[in-house]
């Protein structure tokens, strides 16, 4: 049998939250779920809440899917925080949380 | 039969003799030269021979100058450079004449046979030296529909012409190859093989 | 006089690989048309829609594509083929080097076709020289028997336990791929039991999720990947051999194997070639010794790996030999010769001369050889180019 370079382990094992300086950290009182930080996330770290009991703008927003951050894959680039419409995005020192 | 066999096998090691012969042929795009080098090919392969047939490739476009080469051997054929020297040169489009040499490297004595009515050539002095032959394929291929009166396709015509003067192939494999390889209109190219045939003159 | 009992057809080089992808019973293909490859990308695609070949065929938009369509076909264990020329092979550079670090034995057809600048679309090794280093098999063929034999050997190495890699299959641009000549076609039956059912050992589960090719520091086990790859390469030199006997039993062939030594029993000269120029070469090496002279001719069927051993028993007791090279490379010789004369370095010390011919399909003709065997049998070396210059 020939040596070939596969691991039995999905690349969802491989947690990369250490490479992190700073995160984002959504303030749902802002947030429209526009949902244009989950297109825009390199890493596929942001996904959707279902019926979660979140703070919203307005009694619209309230039913539907909101937005949130996997902090195990976040690696803190800050492009949610730079492409959020509506600076509902804030990045924090990893140190100060 | 059997001695009819016998006579038609020595009368094709004759022609052939130990030797390879080459073939160019010489037409313009859309009228049939690449295919008839290939239907050559297969009749003489279908007589026991071994045989190359390949298309000298340019820019190819209607109309533009193209040539075709067959090769047909007893022994399996290795050569795979050019044909400089051909024993025959077919001209399926007489007005090349004035454009390019078409007896270039043809040996001395070789066969040239022309689709052109039998006065057309006779004013050219170059064709002196070798055996040439003409049969109005043009004619033919209208006359069978084949292609378009502006665009006649008149290649299968021509072998019919070249089974006939040449002895290489026979006519049954020519026509036998016709019915392998015509895309469509299969009575009609062998109408015109037996019509070239018949009409065919040397000169 | 040839046999008469057998299945022959009058074909192109390019209609016999693609005739050979459907008796090997290849199920995906994938490919982006460039000329010279064209026809055989337009009779599978044909051949599909005509459901005369059962295989899922998709067009790409380019190379780099088609490269990585099959690597993603022959991941899932489905036995997948796709062929290109020329720029079509530079482009998917970076892909080849992906499937063969993979494992994954794919088989491409390449019609050997020269680079531009400036653009020329005639026969010449450079596409492929350039990419011999990238763990991919290579053999160049001589005939349009050749190109559909090939393919089916081809197949029974590539996916073999201890070899899986992929394979180029060459040909060269229009003295084969666009002449018609007879070829014998195998019997479909037995190709698929020669070739056997293709049972790849890590493909895609989705119950049991695997990562493929991710990152690796330099003390995993990059390293010994890379030197097994080489392992299994150089075992693929007898692997074929054994193949090449199983092949002619079965289909009543003769097929040469890894390298052929045409005359070379007694020969003081010799040349070694790669691909068609090699046929046109023995017509010659036959004329000459009709002369008297003792010449003869090793042609590289197995070009990688390159099969060091056979080709050093073949040199062994000649006075001179030359090498033909039919690309341009810029390393101090030719790429061949390099390979040849490394292999023999201090086994055998043999004047050899490095012959430069037939670059973007000019003819190498029977006094081109001629030539090549007078300026050996002088006893010239050095890189000599044949039938070029300024005129």
């Amino acid at each position: 049998m020939v040596l070939v370079p596969t691991a039995y382990a999905p690349s969802s094992n491989n947690k990369t939250s250490s490479w992190r300086t700073t995160r984002p950290v959504i303030d749902y009182s802002k947030c429209t779920r526009c949902m244009i930080c989950w297109k825009f996330c390199p890493d596929v770290a942001i996904g959707v809440t279902f019926g979660e009991k979140l703070d919203y703008p307005n009694e619209r927003f309230s039913k539907l899917e909101a937005p949130f951050i996997n902090y195990d894959y976040c690696k803190g680039c800050g492009i949610c925080a730079s492409e959020c419409p509506f600076d509902a995005i804030d990045m924090v020192q990893e140190s100060e949380m | 039969m059997i001695i009819l066999v016998i006579y038609l096998s020595i009368f094709s090691i004759s022609c052939l003799g130990n030797r390879m012969y080459e073939i160019r042929f010489h037409g313009r795009g859309g009228q049939g030269a690449v295919t008839a080098s290939k239907i050559l090919a297969t009749a003489a392969f279908k007589e026991g021979k071994w045989v190359t047939s390949f298309p000298f490739y340019g820019t190819e476009r209607r109309g533009a100058p193209v040539a075709a080469f067959t090769r047909i051997d007893n022994n399996k054929v290795e050569l795979r450079t050019q044909i400089y020297n051909p024993d025959s040169v077919i001209l399926l489009d007489k007005s090349l004449m004035n454009i390019i040499n078409v007896t270039d490297g043809l040996k001395e004595n070789g066969l040239i046979l022309i689709n052109s009515k039998k006065n057309d050539v006779l004013s050219h002095p170059e064709l002196k030296k070798f055996k040439v032959a003409v049969v109005d394929a043009t004619s033919i291929a209208v006359r069978n529909k084949l292609g378009d009166p502006a665009h006649p396709i008149v290649n299968t015509a021509i072998l019919g012409a070249y089974a006939k003067v040449s002895g290489i192939v026979k006519l049954e494999s020519i026509i036998d190859a016709t019915k392998e390889l015509s895309p469509s209109k299969i009575n009609e190219n062998i109408n015109a093989v037996k019509e070239a045939y018949e009409e065919v003159e040397v000169i | 006089m040839r046999a008469i009992n057998k299945n022959w057809s009058i074909m192109t080089g390019n209609e016999a690989v693609a005739l050979a992808t459907k008796l090997a019973g290849v199920k995906f293909v994938s490919a982006y048309p460039i000329t010279p490859q064209t026809a055989i990308v337009e009779k599978i695609a044909e051949m599909v829609a005509n459901e005369k070949m059962d295989a899922k065929f998709i067009e790409v938009e380019s190379e780099h594509s088609a490269m990585a369509s099959v690597m993603g076909s022959e991941l899932a264990g489905v036995r997948s083929f796709t062929a290109s020329s020329s720029h079509g092979i530079l482009y998917m550079h970076e892909m080849l080097n992906w499937v063969a670090g993979m494992r994954l034995p794919i088989l491409m057809a390449v019609v050997n076709r020269s680079i531009g600048p400036p653009w020329n679309i005639w026969a010449d090794h450079s596409d492929t020289m350039t990419q011999r280093d990238t763990g991919w098999m290579q053999l160049y063929g001589e005939s349009n028997q050749e190109a559909m034999d090939t393919i089916i050997l081809g197949y029974k190495l590539a996916e073999n336990k201890d070899i899986l890699l992929p394979i180029m299959v060459m040909q060269d641009a229009f003295t084969l791929s666009h002449t018609s000549e007879p070829v014998e076609i195998r019997d479909e039956e037995k190709v698929r039991e020669f070739v056997g059912e293709f049972n790849l050992p890590f493909k895609i589960d989705i119950n049991k999720p695997m990562g493929y090719g991710s990152l690796m520091p330099p003390d995993g086990p990059f390293m010994e990947l890379k030197m097994d790859m080489k392992k299994s390469m150089y075992s693929g030199v007898n692997k074929f051999i054994e193949i090449t006997k199983e092949f002619n039993e079965t289909f009543d062939a003769n097929f040469p194997g890894p390298v052929e030594g045409f005359m070379m029993d007694d020969a003081d000269y010799a040349l070694i070639t790669l691909g068609s120029i090699s046929s046109t070469a023995k017509h010659v090496v036959r004329n000459l010794r009709n002369q008297g002279k003792k010449v003869g001719l090793l042609r590289i069927l197995l070009y990688r790996p390159f099969p060091k051993d056979l080709v050093i028993n073949y040199l062994r007791g000649l006075k001179g030999f030359g090498v033909v090279d039919r690309s341009s490379t810029y390393g101090p010789f030719g790429s061949l010769y390099m390979d040849v004369i490394s292999s023999i370095y201090g086994k055998l010390d043999i004047p050899a001369a490095n012959f430069i011919a037939g670059l973007g399909g000019r003819d190498v003709r029977v006094v081109d050889f001629e030539e090549m065997f007078m300026r050996i049998m002088e006893g010239e070396d050095g890189e000599i180019w044949i039938n070029a210059g300024v005129k």
